[in-house]
């Protein structure tokens, strides 16, 4: 215990004659950031007014709380974050005790009572206890070794952890557990970060920015899992590890705890206070009794709780003038956040609610790993999420905080403050056509302006004229934006529009897209979108299904499908009516089925009151009006009788169609049932740029209708005649000759390469005939006919992707997701008001 | 659960960029919107087109793309983007210690 001033009362002291003699007692308690700023401001409003006293549950002077993640970090020491040390508390004869929490308050008698049994009246009482570290109720949670990272102590056992080594594992990716992680991975821990979001720091950043920020953290070296959740803490007289929902076990020496903090509020609310998330308080951070006032983050004004210093100063500016009966008021905070993790630049602010005519403004810049993006409504910013360049984030914040009309700096404003006042220059034509001629335009390629413009006059006037031109804008197409420009400058109306994007939201084509996937090996949505400069936060109803579609084919077996990215007959697995009900159309392989797959059905339709069955003119039964709740239960009758999904929903493998061919047909050649079966045992499940029919006839009659399929096989006696590219619809397109094949064998091997040739070349939502009508039947039939190396490779990447594509979605979503189908609450009006 | 707002369920049963359905008897079902930056928002589950069950459409931004035909819908609105015109009834939505709020008010009126 620690005790300053001891002993003085506030009696008129020596030197200072004009003192009342009988003072007010204003008793703080909590010494930490709030409590003791409050009393600075008190001080410069009039030091003689209040006698001080404050208790501090910790052994220490006032320190900066937030720097204690340097601290951590061996960036700083702890005397280098003292705000104030024992000599201002001498000056100010301020009582500081230290190390003795208050534990009970008698407002009645205005007495204090601390731990150690002292006991002292008070005239005005401030509640400053700031917050406790809220700890995840798993087993194990009071094992030594967890630890939480709210003050020096925790730093301390931190340290004291990290001198031995080994590894460490930080539950919550937040804020504070990532600086936790930091510090731990600089004291030569190895780190995980398990956090329970599908984002880092999901309540500060969009997607976008927590993928970067993830990407960051893992090249150095740690280990982030995001969407984990925490099971158990392992170990029987310490931590030895953690177990995660799914069964992970991460060995581990500590476990910081960081999950989050709850307003500290026990004293207030035994005390008979009025006490919400946080103590209520009104403007003048009086609570509900008027002797007693809070500050910090254990109050809550408005409704609003905040866990960040910036509100405690403003709090306390009103705090204090109210004490002075000043009263100003508090009108609540606006709050930012940077991460304090040295190299890693990250930037937040406002709120992203978007709204009425709210708009998205964002920058991506993958080379110098750069994103931005601002939300602005009504002409005003409501939101900024910054990383990798922050600079201009307190001038955002600025602009944000005193809601200034910014439509005049609109266009400019992404490119920040410096490139927004350049006066002259608000035109961003103006900006480019201002540049030098040796200005580099293009930073992977090193291409300069004057280099554009030459290839623009020799000729080139679309962006994929210059892309082949001049190489600018042809890699990472960062300076997109920047070439157009110049071709706008340079050629005026006579600039001819490049190739369709992908959509509104990239300036890539879809065959761009999908090169760029592969050659930069890149692995999810976000990443796609920021390395190729996508100018929305996340995509569009168009690319999302596209990427999702492009990356679940590049990366068969390592991609974790999206599901938020599929359209809804892909994600409910059935198709959606026009009354929002849906059909179910289960498999019949081949079109041929059985009493015990007959009577399923007809149990099912009976049990779930389908209005309709009805034979499909893909050869098997689709139940109709299936309510969207029910669609688990019906999989799971129909997965009785062995049936699985019929894929009538996707963008994937349909049906293959046989006749009965040369085991009954009085004209069949071969036994087109049997090879039709076994085509469709090899490809259903894959999902494709469009749906993929396939048919198989016994003989030329061709009562299969194979040539108007995406792959037709027509039996003849000597073998198989195999065509591609046909549909039915609106267009009719009959297939093109393909080639013919001797056996069966063969004719399955050559149907599993077109169909890998097709998931992997043509667009997404390009059906097979309007792709081969795009590359030319000759550039297929060179692929699959004419190469027997690349036909094999073809076929095994098809047969290396259905490994992992031929479970039953139907069984997996029964098992695993059903809750998708739920409601989540049911409201009834006359229950609920009874 | 305070008489003006409706306890529904956690946050994190609503899975990002996605929805969930809350029926209303004898009314109109209630779709309630996770967005990607994780804001939440509420409609009436119906197209102002031909009555689409916007819960199943793909969300992107502060909009989502109704299932039935692609028209867009703000989901801060209520209403049809771009070429398109229409409204849907918004529900006044909010979070409170990672539990969600509808408002009770809105939710009868739908159900009126
Ligand atoms: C159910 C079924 C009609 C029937 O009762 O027979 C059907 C129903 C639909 N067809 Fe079809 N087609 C059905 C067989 C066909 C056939 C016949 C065939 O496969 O031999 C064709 C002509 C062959 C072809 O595909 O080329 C066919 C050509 C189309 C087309 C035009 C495709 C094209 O490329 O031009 C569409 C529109 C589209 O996909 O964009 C379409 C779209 C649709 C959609 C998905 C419309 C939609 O988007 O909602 C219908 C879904 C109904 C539902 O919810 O179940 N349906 N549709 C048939 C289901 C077959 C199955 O068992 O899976
Ligand atoms: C590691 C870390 C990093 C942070 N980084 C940032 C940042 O970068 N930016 C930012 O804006 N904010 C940051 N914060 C949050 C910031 O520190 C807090 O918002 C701020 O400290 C709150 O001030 P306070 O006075 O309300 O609470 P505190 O500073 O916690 O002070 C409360 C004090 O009261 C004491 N106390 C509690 N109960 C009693 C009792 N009964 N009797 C006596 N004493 C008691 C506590 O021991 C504590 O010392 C960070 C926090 C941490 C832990
Ligand atoms: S023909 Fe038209 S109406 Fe009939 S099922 Fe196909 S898409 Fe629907
Ligand atoms: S019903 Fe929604 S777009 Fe047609």
């Amino acid at each position: 215990m620690e005790l300053i001033g001891e002993g003085w009362t506030g009696e008129a002291a020596e030197g200072a004659p004009d003192v009342p003699v009988r003072r007010e007692h204003l008793v703080v308690v909590g010494n930490g950031m709030a409590g003791c700023r409050a009393v600075e401001e008190l001080l410069a409003r009039d030091p003689l007014r209040y006698r001080v006293t404050i208790f501090g549950a910790e052994p220490h002077v006032n320190y900066n709380r937030i720097m204690l993640s340097p601290v951590l970090a061996g960036e700083k020491t702890f005397d280098e974050i003292v705000i104030n040390g024992h000599d201002w508390y001498r000056d100010n004869r301020i009582e500081l005790i230290s190390s003795d929490p208050i534990v009970a308050i008698d407002r009645e008698a205005r007495i204090v009572a601390s731990r150690s049994g002292r006991t002292l009246g008070y005239d005005k009482l401030l509640i400053a206890t700031g917050s406790d570290p809220f700890i995840i109720p798993v087993p194990g949670k009071d094992l030594p070794g967890v630890i939480s990272f709210r003050d020096m102590s925790d730093v301390d056992a931190m340290l004291a952890a990290a001198g031995k080594g080994g590894d460490a594992v930080v539950i919550g990716g937040g804020l504070l557990g990532l600086e936790a992680a930091h510090g731990l991975s600089l004291r030569g821990m190895k780190v995980t970060v398990i956090h329970l979001m599908p984002t880092l720091m999901e309540r500060q950043l969009d997607e976008a920015a927590g993928w970067l920020l993830k990407s960051a953290l893992e090249a150095r070296g740690q280990t982030i899992l995001t969407g984990a959740d925490t099971a158990e803490i392992l170990g029987t007289d310490a931590v030895e590890g953690v177990r995660l929902k799914d069964g992970t076990v991460i060995p581990a020496s500590i476990v910081v705890m960081a999950v989050g903090i709850r307003p500290s509020t026990a004293l207030a609310r035994a005390a008979g206070l009025a006490v919400g998330r946080g103590i209520q308080v009104d403007d003048h951070m009086v609570t509900s009794d008027a002797n007693v006032l809070a500050v910090g983050e254990c109050v809550e004004h408005a409704g609003l709780v905040y866990g960040l210093v910036a509100p405690l100063w403003e709090m306390c500016r009103a705090l204090a003038d109210g004490l002075v009966d000043k009263h100003s008021g508090y009108r609540g905070s606006v709050t930012s956040t940077k991460l304090k993790v040295s190299g890693i630049d990250v930037f937040s602010a406002g709120d992203f609610s978007g709204g009425d005519g709210a708009e998205d403004i964002v920058l991506r810049d993958a080379s110098r790993g750069v994103y931005k993006r601002l939300v602005v409504r009504n002409d005003r910013i409501v939101g900024a999420v910054l990383y990798g360049d922050t600079g201009d984030g307190s001038w955002y914040f600025d602009l944000l905080r005193k809601q200034e009309d910014v439509s005049q700096l609109r266009e400019m404003l992404i490119f920040g403050q410096a490139f927004a006042s350049g006066g002259g220059q608000a035109d961003p034509k103006a900006a480019v056509a201002a540049l030098s001629g040796d200005a580099e335009i293009c930073g992977c390629n090193g291409v300069s302006k004057g280099q554009v413009v030459a290839c623009i006059d020799k000729g080139a006037c679309s962006l994929d004229a210059v892309r082949a031109g001049c190489k600018a804008s042809a890699s990472c197409g960062s300076c997109t934006g920047l070439v157009e420009t110049l071709l706008a400058v340079t050629l005026g109306d006579a600039v001819q529009a490049g190739p369709k994007t992908m959509c509104k939201c990239t300036s890539f084509g879809h065959d761009d897209v999908r090169r760029e996937i592969v050659a930069q090996g890149m692995r999810s949505i976000p990443e796609v979108m920021q390395m190729l400069h996508w100018s929305t936060p996340d995509g569009c109803s168009s690319c999302r299904p596209a990427l999702n579609y492009y990356l679940l084919c590049a990366l068969p077996g390592d991609y974790k499908d999206d599901q938020q990215s599929r359209f809804v007959n892909e994600r409910m697995h059935a198709n959606i009516q026009k009354d929002g009900t849906y059909s179910v159309v289960p498999r019949m392989w081949g079109g041929i089925t059985s009493p015990r797959e007959l009577r399923a059905i007809a149990d099912v339709v009976e049990k779930f009151e389908a209005p309709m069955v009805k034979v499909t003119g893909g050869q098997r039964l689709d139940i109709f009006g299936i309510k969207k709740e029910d669609l688990p239960a019906v999989w799971a009758d129909l997965n009785a009788a062995g049936m699985v999904s019929g894929h009538a929903y996707g963008k994937s493998l349909r049906t293959v169609k046989t006749c009965v061919g040369s085991e009954w047909c009085r004209f069949g050649t071969q036994d087109s049932t049997g090879l039709g079966v076994q085509i469709e045992r090899m490809t259903w499940g894959s999902w494709m740029p469009h749906k993929f029919k396939i048919a198989v006839s016994g003989c030329p009659r061709n009562c299969a209708e194979a040539t108007i399929k995406d792959f037709g096989v027509v039996c003849v006696d000597s073998g198989y005649e195999l065509s591609v590219g046909g549909n039915g619809g609106i267009k009719v397109r009959a297939t093109d000759f393909l080639c013919k094949v001797a056996t069966e064998a063969e004719a399955m091997h050559y149907c599993a390469a077109f169909v890998q040739l097709y998931r992997e070349e043509a667009r997404y939502l390009e059906r097979t005939a309007p792709w081969i009508e795009r590359v030319g039947v000759d550039y297929i039939k060179a692929r699959i006919a004419d190469d027997a190396e690349g036909r094999d490779a073809l076929a095994a990447r098809f047969l290396f992707s259905q490994s992992f594509s031929q479970e039953d979605p139907w069984a997996e979503r029964v098992a695993d997701d059903a809750r998708q189908h739920a409601h989540m609450a049911e409201f009834r009006p006359e229950g609920a008001m009874a | 659960m305070t008489a003006d707002w409706l306890d529904i369920g956690w946050l994190e049963q609503i899975p990002v960029r996605g929805s969930r359905t809350v029926p209303v008897a004898g009314g109109e079902e209630i779709a309630v919107f996770r967005t990607g930056d994780n804001q939440v928002f509420a409609l009436v589950n119906r197209c102002p087109h031909k009555g689409g069950p916007l819960s199943q459409g793909i969300v992107h931004g502060h909009s989502v793309a109704c299932p039935l035909h692609n028209w867009n819908i703000a989901l801060a609105t209520g209403s049809a983007q771009g070429e398109d015109k229409g409204c849907t009834p918004v529900v006044p939505v909010k979070v409170s210690g990672g539990r969600v709020l509808i408002c009770r008010a809105s939710t009868l009126k739908a159900a009126a």
